[in-house]
């Protein structure tokens, strides 16, 4: 038996921590720790609430855009007021735009390097490569003499002995499996991802401003339509958009869902590792008729327990006895006892650090260990993200998401019961994005029609200025960031925030266990995962990666009695 | 094979730098690093022999929006960057190796390269709570810093969070985010911004490999070749201000038209930044021309700086010569021997009033009424220019 400890856990967001107990080379074990903490709801308070999607933005500069949503939806609500049809259509393009673009970006440069071999690239035949490549799709770049350039490219930075970004990886671990071809195709396609994400977002820098980070507002959105002014949005601009959205299809159908799938083949076995928690939450979104009427999302809300795929149950952020955050294993403390669950609107954020001070070798799992709270739904630990929405879509019946999931399924020659699995969390990320990509097309073409109509207005005044709020207020803004369900949770005193809470989806999915010892998403999936090779943790941030984590974390080795190792004994 | 990839001193033979300019280069980047004059002949092998510089990014309390920034850039594009110009040995975003391995990519990079490495920091570092605010691989994040400081040929802080604490030391700064160059007692370039523009990001690593020389800082540690002009002085909209056009509330028809959005709360006019001009996303955008005012984002203290839609009553400085240093003159006086002097040594020409400097009175233009007095407003002034942030530790 050994313990595994991975820490920082790279090629994610933020700072996590994986502990984990590895015995007859399979975890049997885990804890999840976030490592850092900044104390946003501490900083909120006494705020005007119209400031307030600015600082949650900076929740997260990866899945950026998506706290601002969420805050701007729980100030609409509160103060009660809904958003014009076009702000609406500008937030949902934004909204699938970042989809677009994180779901790209996390498939390419976060987790490709735990599937893809860099090294066996060098040696792959570019005749070879091309056939294949070309076999897989109708993308441009296939020719033999692009492939063979790519590959002196990589063999001179190889031989240069300076490696970079690839030194220390894991190449040539058993664990990997593709044809040297594939992996020669999957590094082009890393570099041209890396190009072209940089496109994709200017889409945020027209209605926002820039990215990361572009402007939100409560009410609408901070941009005007003009069609007879240059100053405003107006037709080049939407040409823009246009242009950039067209261009988002191809790369998403004719590379990503491509290299998706000629890798997801060679990987079935991971169709069976990972799977972890048997419930998945989603709140919804994607509004069609406005964020009142969730039953006209684009992403259906709802909850499935124990894979029971036959029921769905509705979710309710208001009703406090469904979403409860508990911290008997978090560094935080509660004025009612650590013992407690709170219901976000009374939500508190006491820091309380109880572990060992740094520099230390192992957590105290028997007590506090993350900066993460956990949150339960109905007592329930659930999962979220994109394999959740697709799930839930799936059981309410929804028929475009149906026909992907089906599709994708087909294709791989695999049953249902594959999503619940490492590769089925990764294979529904890439699912989703075709979605995301069509309905990008969509709603750009209904702001059209909006604009053809003369329908201009982007923003609701009647409530702008705080005089005309009730003096006491709460409210609750849901969405789906690209990794699962977010909502934030506001109360409203004097026209200033008297407290703001966020359960972010790294929250469901990261977090400690709870008070009866009951494993979050990513302990809980880590439960089985194999561990070929000691000292390599490249399994565990496979799976880890599989949820597209918005935290940094680490592995370390552990001996039984706690030292650190830097190899994994494995009996 | 190594003789195929240009080293810096065959990149600067190129690029028609004399032997003298080299020795210069080598010289500003030996005194950068703090090293003794010794050290002068090991940075001129490290470069003349590496063929990229080895560069360590490190990661603190942040949201990641700087290394999402650099990934943008379109000129260069950053795929050039990490795979011809720089060798990134270390960095948490974008690396293969986890856990053990990452750290020993860092650690080999530190040892080996003492010297001899960039080192890019995104993230402040929160120095109360015995380090347990931020903790990677089990060390808190103020070791890791200084560790890495250490043998640093230069120190680059992206992001308001490294350069000033950004939103994590907002009021009441919970955790005790304090910026980089409060920590190490070392030359340190500030990239404010949150996060910084691509591009700007991308010039900044390249200005010193490209020219051999460490860009003009002002007081603050910022180069000057960014963040010597208010947002305000080279905006667009600028007409529409001078002309008393302004949005009287968003998506009004004066919005439509693109009028100035001062009185939306618009922070252009106190703000440092190349926005307006090199603007973001491949020159696409930026802030106001997208309809939404300017936060202020790459000014020390924004975040306690609003509310945001609140109109400045008045602000300092009058034209475009005004400079961050000259606005700041008197504020900053007590701190010109603080972070940029010190930090950048005899790397940098001292900081020399700017003698063409006009009208600094807080007078608008005529055809703006005069302004109420406003409290939160003069508590601004206050704090911009030669803020507390901006203050070295040493």
């Amino acid at each position: 038996m050994a313990r595994v400890v991975v820490d920082p856990v790279t090629r994610i967001e933020g700072h996590l921590r994986i502990e984990a107990v590895v015995e007859g080379g399979k975890i049997t074990d885990a804890y999840s720790s976030g490592t850092m903490v900044r104390g946003f709801e501490k900083i909120l308070k006494g705020r005007d609430p119209r400031d307030a999607w600015a600082f949650v933005e900076r929740a997260c500069g990866v899945c950026t855009t998506v706290h601002a949503l969420a805050s701007v939806r729980a100030v609409e609500d509160a103060i009660k007021i809904s958003v014009p049809a076009n702000a609406e259509l500008v937030r949902n393009i934004m909204f699938c735009t970042q989809y677009v673009h994180d779901h790209v970006v996390h498939f390419y440069h976060l987790h490709a390097l735990d599937w893809v071999d860099v090294v066996s690239a060098l040696t792959a035949d570019p005749v070879a490569t091309s056939d294949l490549a070309k076999s897989l799709s109708n993308w441009a770049k296939t020719s033999p003499g692009y492939f063979s350039d790519l590959q002196k490219r990589l063999k001179s930075f190889v031989e240069s002995g300076q490696l970079g970004i690839f030194a220390n990886g894991y190449w040539g671990h058993p664990a990997y499996k593709l044809p040297k071809e594939v992996n020669l195709i999957g590094v082009a396609h890393y570099l041209e991802a890396l190009e072209w994400q940089k496109e994709i977002v200017k889409i945020h820098a027209i209605f926002g401003g820039k990215n990361p980070h572009p402007n939100y507002l409560v009410g609408g959105v901070p941009c005007s339509f003009n069609l007879e002014e240059v100053n405003a949005i107006n037709t080049e601009k939407l040409n823009y958009v246009g242009k950039l959205i067209k261009d988002a299809m191809n790369f998403v159908e004719q590379v990503y869902i491509p290299d998706l799938m000629a890798i997801a083949g060679f990987y079935k076995d991971w169709a069976g590792i990972g799977g972890g928690l048997k419930n998945y939450l989603v709140y919804g979104d994607l509004p069609t008729k406005g964020y009142a009427y969730p039953e006209h999302f684009k992403f259906p809300r709802g909850a499935i327990l124990n894979r029971d795929l036959s029921k769905v149950y509705d979710v309710n952020g208001k009703d406090e006895n469904e979403i409860k955050e508990y911290i008997s294993h978090s560094w935080y403390q509660y004025s009612v006892g650590d013992g407690v669950g709170l219901h976000p609107w009374k939500g508190e954020t006491e820091f309380n650090f109880t572990g060992p001070k740094p520099p230390f070798e192992q957590l105290n799992v028997e007590g506090k260990y993350s900066w993460l709270k956990t949150p339960r739904w109905r007592e329930n630990p659930m999962e979220v993200g994109p394999l959740a929405r697709l799930l839930v879509g799936y059981a309410r019946g929804n028929q475009e998401i149906k026909e992907v999931v089906d599709g994708a399924l087909s294709q791989l020659a695999v049953p249902i019961d594959a999503l619940f699995s490492t590769l089925g969390r990764t294979a529904a990320r890439g699912i989703e994005t075709r979605l995301a990509a069509r309905w990008l097309k969509e709603f750009y073409d209904e702001l059209i029609g909006n604009l053809k109509k003369g329908e201009m207005n982007t923003f609701t005044r009647e409530k702008w200025e705080p005089e005309t709020w009730a003096a006491e207020c709460e409210g609750v803004g849901l969405s789906e960031a690209p990794r699962g369900a977010l909502a934030h949770w506001i109360r409203i005193k004097d026209r200033k925030i008297d407290n703001y809470q966020l359960v972010v989806p790294s929250t469901w999915n990261a977090s400690p266990r709870d008070g009866n010892g009951m494993r979050s998403a990513y302990e809980e999936a880590l439960i089985g995962t194999p561990v070929a090779k000691d000292g390599e943790p490249l399994e565990i941030i496979r799976t880890i990666h599989s949820f597209d984590p918005c935290l940094a974390c680490a592995v370390h080795l552990y001996d039984p009695d706690g030292k650190t190792l830097h190899q994994v004994t494995v009996e | 094979m190594e003789k195929i990839v240009p080293t810096i001193r065959q990149a600067m033979d190129a690029k028609g730098y004399s032997r003298r300019d080299f020795m210069l280069f080598c010289g500003l980047a030996t005194a950068a690093a703090g090293l003794e004059l010794t050290g002068l002949t090991q940075v001129i092998q490290a470069f003349e022999t590496k063929p990229r510089p080895p560069v360590v990014w490190l990661h603190f309390q942040e949201c990641t929006c700087c290394s999402e920034s650099f990934i943008r850039s379109s000129h260069p594009i950053v795929a050039d960057v990490i795979f011809d110009t720089l060798s990134l040995d270390y960095t948490e975003t974008l690396q293969a190796a986890s856990g053990f391995q990452a750290e020993k990519t860092r650690d080999d990079c530190l040892k080996n390269n003492k010297g001899k490495y960039i080192l890019l920091v995104e993230g402040s570092i929160p120095t109360g709570g015995d380090g347990a605010f931020c903790m990677i691989g089990g060390k808190s994040s103020e070791q890791i810093l200084k560790e890495a400081a250490d043998g640093a040929a230069a120190i680059i802080a992206w992001g308001s969070c490294a350069s000033n604490g950004c939103i994590q030391a907002a009021k009441p700064n919970p955790t005790t985010a304090t910026p980089i160059h409060k920590i190490i007692n070392k030359p340190v370039i500030n990239v404010p911004g949150c996060p910084p523009i691509a591009e700007v990001m991308t010039a900044v690593v390249t200005h010193v490999l490209l020219f051999g020389k460490i860009p003009e800082l002002d007081s603050q540690g910022r180069p000057k070749e960014f963040y010597s002009r208010r947002v305000h002085d080279t905006c667009y909209r600028r007409p529409y201000y001078d002309a008393g056009l302004f949005v009287e509330s968003f998506d009004d028809e004066a919005a439509r038209k693109g009028y100035c959005l001062y009185k939306m709360g618009c922070k252009g006019p106190t703000t440092y930044n190349a926005c307006s001009v090199t603007k973001w996303n491949g020159n696409l955008s930026y802030p106001i021309q997208s309809g939404h005012g300017c936060i202020g984002c790459s000014e020390s203290g924004f975040w306690d700086n609003g509310p945001f839609y609140k109109q400045m009553e008045s602000f300092p400085g009058f034209g475009i010569e005004s400079t961050a240093d000259t606005i700041g003159a008197v504020a900053t006086v007590a701190t010109i021997g603080g972070v940029a002097v010190h930090a950048i040594g005899s790397a940098i020409r001292k900081r020399k009033v700017i003698q063409e400097n006009m009208d600094e009175s807080v007078n608008l233009h005529p055809s703006i009424p005069p302004p109420a007095p406003d409290k939160s407003v003069t508590e601004m002034h206050e704090t911009n220019g030669g803020d507390e942030n901006g203050k070295s530790s040493s």
